[in-house]
């Protein structure tokens, strides 16, 4: 059973406001769901970047539980650390507390630099839940593109010019790259509160590895006003770019299947960093992203529906 | 009951790590360590050991997983050579500035390119800034032993520092030696029980590790309890070395003397160098020359003032340095004792030697040619090199 | 308030390796400053689907009893996800 927002909001909220993350920061709303959605107490490990800066300056922590930040690239070894002490001191005998263990990276924390020790952790199976809240590029460092930039966004490092149009390649399928190591694996959008808190919730249940990679809009690198950052969150699942799936077991679970698929052109019109993009010369473009998201739907289909065969 | 075996280096540290039994191991291999972590593994799958055994996929996570580790407040070591710790370096400075216990063993390893496998002590000089307390042991006795009393070192309340210690790579890590190995549950009592300040992993404490200093931070402040906690690790380190002693009979200083007392000339050296050196001394001796050999143990924090001492009233020494120092001023222990030397207003004619790299065997006749040398700038008052080479091929 | 007390802490009393021997302490740190315009709730629209209270960033919704009773004025950067998500229209958001 999916916990409602009412029982949900019966309890303290694990991150505490106060927090310097800007206005309508798509990171914390995610981070907020998938701790809440935990019944034991929780530990979290955070790679370096924007959610991590913004909630531990000293003195000040929002972490209302057990926090660690060691450094970029390893939020998954350093968490996998964390739960291999808890297994030593459990088995020793010299600790009783059960916790769920939490380790958040942003993309450039997961899908760059940070891949090989979220890839050893999942491999060596330490039951913890890796989320990645994806805001599209490096937002800490002032909005550099990354491995999760979709093609033609611009960034500060993608630039817009004459001989460019922003991002030349398409962002990479870490997702998929998750799904390959087993475990439970799934894809979320905090439009979708419940389809996200139901992830979360399974994911605390699996005993194994766990990964989700959430969606999070972030108004000041994407450029759109701040109150419409869970709207961007869900114009993604509606024109599929972001679709909401899960897998388990090695079998793939489509979640949201909308009835009606938008254009894809509906998410990126309102956004500021696509705006070249809607200039006559760079129609090519918006077709090659209607392409890349239409195959990857229906690379999805199929996959679904390969899995339902046996 | 103690017991004697005839075992490797690498054998000696993981019977010394199986006797302190951490919490967690994060580990990976590397050439010539990695039989420590197979020995270990072999007493994790044998149920010997109740340690959290984690085979990382790279050194970079293997520290990073230690540093979890300690914070959640296990008691955590690991082990490296060369590019494995070269590959830890971000995470060492992160380790010592979080003060995290954590004890690591590097066997001396020489760093590519060119790619070679075979000992200097290039890694661990590669760290010798980075915060950690750094033993140097000349055999596989000594590596057993500061290995054990590294734990004591580290998780002192005054220090809260990692430690590292280190042996040659092959010379001793894959020599079997005659190693006296203490009952298992004398060195689990004499290190004691570990009770971290703030375990990530209490429910009711939480504890926010890593934090981020902003704007008018503690920075500075913390860099400079680090250095005092840093300077402090010399003294415990002797309260740790006495208390060893009873337990084991073997008493460690911050440096060993040997044949100092009336010496008129000295050789500095570090690992197994040392060794050999002490025979070329006794040869000396039973010519009725007075050399003497100096052995580096605690390595940093730099025991300086003691160091001073010791060479004071020397017609002439020289420093062994086996790793390259890229500097027109010499290797890397050459300049902390001439440092030492110049701040304390005493001077010792002082020779550099680089010497060893990349496993070139140490032969008695360079030791030989760097106490001719010096016999010589003891008679005649004059240095004529400063930095030279010994067993470079023509 | 925190038990933990750092305010106008000296070097002399930081607790090792920068560690925060508390959680939860940024609720001392006001953010509220930052808001531009802020957000005011009709009660009379409003049904309690606490939408708001799920996508607010900075926890600034106050539910009591599974009812909004209003904002944390303290902490709430005036982002307006809240006014924009309500499906009822129910919160306004006006000049400070
Ligand atoms: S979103 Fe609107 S209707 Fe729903 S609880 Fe909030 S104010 Fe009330
Ligand atoms: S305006 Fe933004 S910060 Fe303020 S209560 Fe609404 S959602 Fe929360």
């Amino acid at each position: 059973m999916v916990a409602t927002l009412k029982e949900l909001a019966a309890k303290e909220d694990k991150l505490s406001p106060g927090h310097r993350l800007c206005a309508g920061c798509g990171a914390s709303v995610v981070a907020r769901m998938i701790l809440n959605a935990s019944t034991l107490p929780v530990v979290v490990a955070s790679a370096t970047g924007c959610m991590e800066v913004s909630t531990t300056i000293f003195p000040y922590t929002s972490w209302r539980s057990s926090f660690i930040h060691n450094a970029f690239e390893n939020s998954g070894a350093t968490m996998s650390g964390v739960e291999a002490a808890y297994r030593a001191l459990k088995r020793k005998g010299k600790m009783k507390d059960e916790f769920n263990f939490v380790a958040f990276g942003g993309d450039g924390g997961t899908f760059d630099i940070g891949l090989q020790s979220l890839s050893g952790a999942f491999e060596r199976g330490h039951r913890m839940l890796y989320v990645c809240y994806d805001n599209e590029a490096y937002m800490n460092t002032g909005i550099q593109r990354s491995g999760a930039t979709p093609m033609g966004a611009w960034t500060t490092t993608s630039e817009v010019g004459k001989k460019q149009a922003g991002k030349i390649q398409h962002r990479k399928d870490l997702t998929g790259i998750m799904a390959a190591h087993g475990g439970y694996v799934a894809q979320a959008s905090p439009s979708n509160w419940r389809d996200l808190v139901k992830k979360a919730e399974k994911a605390f249940a699996f005993d194994g590895p766990s990964f989700i990679n959430v969606l999070a809009p972030c108004p000041r690198g994407w450029r759109f006003p701040s109150e419409q950052t869970i709207e961007f969150a869900r114009l993604a699942v509606e024109t599929c770019y972001w679709p909401l799936f899960e897998v388990e077991g090695g079998k793939y679970k489509i979640n949201v299947k909308p009835k009606t698929k938008k254009p894809v052109t509906e998410w990126l019109k309102p956004q500021g960093r696509f705006k070249h993009l809607f200039k006559d010369v760079n129609a090519d473009k918006l077709d090659e992203l209607q392409k890349f998201v239409d195959d990857q739907w229906d690379r999805l289909l199929a996959l679904e529906s390969a899995c339902r065969l046996d | 009951m103690a017991r004697v075996e005839a075992i490797t280096g690498n054998v000696a540290v993981a019977e010394a790590m199986r006797a302190v039994e951490p919490d967690v191991i994060g580990v990976y291999p590397i050439t010539p360590q990695t039989i420590i972590v197979e020995a270990y593994a072999e007493y994790v799958a044998q149920g010997e050991v109740g340690t959290e055994f984690v085979a990382a996929e790279s050194e970079h996570s293997a520290m990073s997983i230690c540093v979890g580790a300690a914070a959640a407040g296990a008691r955590t070591m690991t082990c490296t050579s060369s590019q494995g710790l070269a590959l830890m370096w971000e995470e060492l400075y992160i380790a010592a500035g979080l003060r995290l216990p954590i004890v690591m063993f590097d066997v001396n390893r020489s760093l590519s390119a060119p790619i070679n496998i075979h000992c200097d002590h290039s890694d661990t000089m590669g760290a010798r800034d980075s915060g950690w307390i750094q033993i140097f042991s000349e055999n596989a006795q000594e590596a057993y032993d500061n290995f054990i009393q590294a734990v004591r070192i580290a998780e002192h309340p005054d220090v809260m520092l990692p430690v590292m210690v280190m042996m040659d790579g092959f010379v001793i890590s894959h020599s079997i030696q005659r190693v006296e190995l203490l009952d298992e549950d004398k060195v689990k009592k004499f290190v004691g029980e570990w009770k971290p300040d703030y375990p990530l992993l209490d429910a009711d404490h939480p504890v926010t590790w890593g934090s981020f200093d902003g704007l008018g931070g503690f920075y500075f402040e913390y860099k400079k309890e680090q250095y005092d906690a840093l300077q402090r690790a010399k003294d415990v380190s002797q309260e740790v070395a006495k208390e060893y002693a009873k337990l084991s009979g073997r008493e460690y200083g911050l440096f060993e003397k040997y044949k100092m007392d009336d010496a008129e000339v000295a050789i500095v050296a570090a690992g197994s160098t040392a060794g050999t050196a002490k025979t070329v001394v006794d040869t000396y001796r039973q010519n009725g020359i007075k050399a003497g050999l100096i052995k580096i143990r605690l390595y940093r924090p730099f025991p300086a003032e003691e160091m001073v001492e010791a060479l004071s009233g020397l017609k002439a020494a020289a420093v062994l340095d086996r790793s390259p120092g890229y500097d027109v001023l010499g290797g890397p222990i050459f300049q902390d004792i001439q440092s030492a030397l110049y701040q304390s207003g005493t001077s010792v004619p002082l020779v550099n030697y680089i010497y060893g790299l990349g496993g070139r065997d140490v032969l008695v006749s360079h030791i030989e040619k760097a106490y001719e040398d010096i016999l010589n700038v003891a008679k005649t008052g004059k240095v004529d090199k400063k930095v030279d080479y010994l067993g470079l091929k023509e | 308030m925190t038990k933990w007390n750092y305010k106008g802490i000296k070097a002399k009393d930081l607790p090792k390796g920068a560690v925060i021997p508390e959680g939860g302490t940024a609720a001392d740190y006001e953010t509220g400053g930052w808001r531009t315009k802020h957000p005011v709730l009709d009660k009379e629209k409003c049904i309690n689907c606490l939408f708001c209270y799920a996508f607010c960033p900075d926890s600034s919704v106050i539910v009591e009893n599974g009812k909004v009773v209003g904002f944390d004025l303290k902490h709430c950067k005036g982002c307006g996800i809240c006014a924009f998500e309500c499906p009822k229209d129910a919160i306004n958001m006006e000049d400070e």
